[in-house]
């Protein structure tokens, strides 16, 4: 019994599946990273940048809801830039008072609350669509490539290693009290215990969970060490990158550079 | 008079579809004890997940003269006492007394009975003095004899162990077989150790790729090498 569920990546043979981790990685961050820079209310812009993330979207095979729906997760980001509305100043929209307080919308805090929206609902489509076509283990090699620190690496490597076995260990426990959540076969008893004694149960159980995965980790280093291990994690050398992925990166760069520089041209 | 187990034409298959049991049946009658042996992933941790509604296949399953059903699943859990492979798992409370106190809390008893159930199912796995122990701290074999005790404080008409020898020393594992020897208790137990089956139970069901392939009387089945090595197994 193992927990898949957690694990985004959906196994595909479409174009953007085949598309080298590392030209994948590059152009997820920069496709962000321009989006993050377009200025506020450069309308067009996100209108085109979200037509290149759905157009990844279609070609890549996930289907759009699939996408639409996991990126729900934008949603955080939106409600801190709620507060924008009224804090940015500019002509009233609209006000509310309570007693002798009372606070202003702005147009202006409007538009930039619903450019930062829009921004991070495409960003978090981008950041989907590459998790989702790419492994991680693919994805891990693609950051040791751009010299992401290693050890940061490393832990990312261990962590989404052992998330499962986590997962596992949580789900056997439950399991385990599931089995002897009895009924007596006495009349009048209730089962169930009260609420405090089963939250006391719980915690107990979050306890065991932490103390295991402390041994656990402990185990994992020793098991790794009398193998060798120094701190330093190795890999193989990879493949070079082949030349049409060249040129499909240094076009979607191509392409975004232009529009960051058509955005701060018109909207700046 | 009801059958302790019965289970008729019984299936399932994991969600991803790999199949795990094929229309299982088998009747085990009350004090009746009965080893469950086959190679690794042949299903005998499936077949006894089913035996108390955590896993619900297709087919009939009773036990203790009760369906399992939504309906039974409570008084199904208390009358199944359903041993782990490790006691990791199965002792989740910080100490001992929290553990083996869980069933009988769970169902509500007062406290008087409750404690009265502890000592006796810790008496009866001869480990009366370590209540107030920490679970994290006990040696493997003083774990799986607690690890039965939180199963006996609910005194369950049957003791389904899974793997109940794995891991133990010579020691340890001669007390446990001493101990399983006592408890007069329907058993199923799923194991590899042809030893312990041959020293406690008189009846043995191989199971391999989701089938009863054998359900006999342990010195016949024992006898038969071809049968044994066909399905993973040795003769002691």
């Amino acid at each position: 019994m193992h927990v898949h569920f957690l694990d985004p990546y959906h196994p595909g043979d479409s174009p953007i599946h085949r598309l080298d981790p590392r030209i994948k990685l590059v152009l997820t961050l920069a496709f962000i990273l321009t989006n993050t820079l377009v200025p506020t209310a450069a309308w067009p812009i996100y209108i085109l940048l979200f037509a290149m993330i759905l157009s990844a979207e279609l070609i890549s095979e996930l289907g759009v809801y699939h996408v639409i729906k996991r990126s729900a997760l934008a949603l955080l980001f939106v409600l801190a830039a709620l507060p924008l509305i009224f804090t940015v100043p500019g002509d009233t929209l609209f006000a509310l008072g309570l007693g002798p307080w009372s606070i202003h919308a702005s147009y202006a805090g409007l538009e930039r609350f619903i450019s930062i929206s829009l921004k991070s609902w495409i960003s978090v489509q981008a950041a989907i669509v590459l998790a989702s076509t790419t492994s991680f283990p693919d994805l891990l090699v693609a950051m040791r490539s751009l010299h992401v620190p290693r050890l940061l690496v490393s832990i990312f490597g261990l962590m989404w290693r052992y998330l499962f076995v986590l997962v596992d260990e949580a789900t056997r426990l439950i399991r385990a009290r599931l089995a002897r959540s009895g009924q007596s076969d006495k009349e009048g008893l209730r089962p169930g215990g009260s609420i405090s004694w089963r939250a006391r149960v719980t915690g107990g159980m979050a306890g065991s969970l932490f103390l295991r995965a402390f041994d656990r980790s402990d185990r994992i280093y020793m098991a790794m060490v009398s193998r060798g291990y120094d701190g330093e994690a190795r890999s193989i050398p990879l493949p070079k990158i082949q030349p049409v992925h060249r040129v499909i990166l240094i076009t979607i760069l191509g392409i975004l550079v232009i529009l960051l520089g058509f955005a701060y041209l018109f909207w700046g | 008079m009801h059958h302790s187990i019965e289970i008729k034409d019984l299936s399932f298959s994991y969600p991803d579809g790999t199949p795990a049991l094929n229309n299982i049946s088998l009747s085990i009658a009350p004090g009746e004890k009965v080893a469950l042996v086959g190679p690794n992933g042949a299903g005998k941790s499936t077949l006894i997940l089913h035996l108390n509604g955590i896993l619900n296949g297709q087919g009939y399953i009773r036990v203790c003269g009760l369906e399992v059903s939504k309906e039974n699943l409570g008084r199904v859990r208390s009358c199944v006492g359903l041993v782990f492979q490790s006691p990791e798992d199965q002792l989740f409370s910080p100490t001992v007394f929290d553990d083996v106190a869980f069933g009988p809390l769970y169902q509500g008893l007062p406290t008087g009975q409750v404690l009265q159930s502890v000592d006796e199912a810790l008496d009866a796995v001869h480990m009366l003095g370590y209540k107030s122990r920490v679970s994290h701290h006990l040696s493997m074999g003083e774990k799986k004899r607690i690890a039965i005790a939180t199963v006996l404080s609910m005194h369950p008409e049957v003791l389904v162990l899974d793997e109940p020898t794995g891991g133990l020393d010579p020691h340890a594992r001669r007390s446990l077989i001493h101990l399983l020897k006592e408890l007069p208790l329907t058993m199923l137990v799923s194991t590899h150790d042809m030893l312990l089956v041959r020293e406690i139970f008189p009846r043995m069901i191989i199971l391999d790729e989701g089938i009863i392939v054998a359900d006999g009387p342990t010195q016949e089945l024992m006898e038969d090498s071809m049968l044994l090595e066909a399905h993973g197994l040795e003769k002691p």
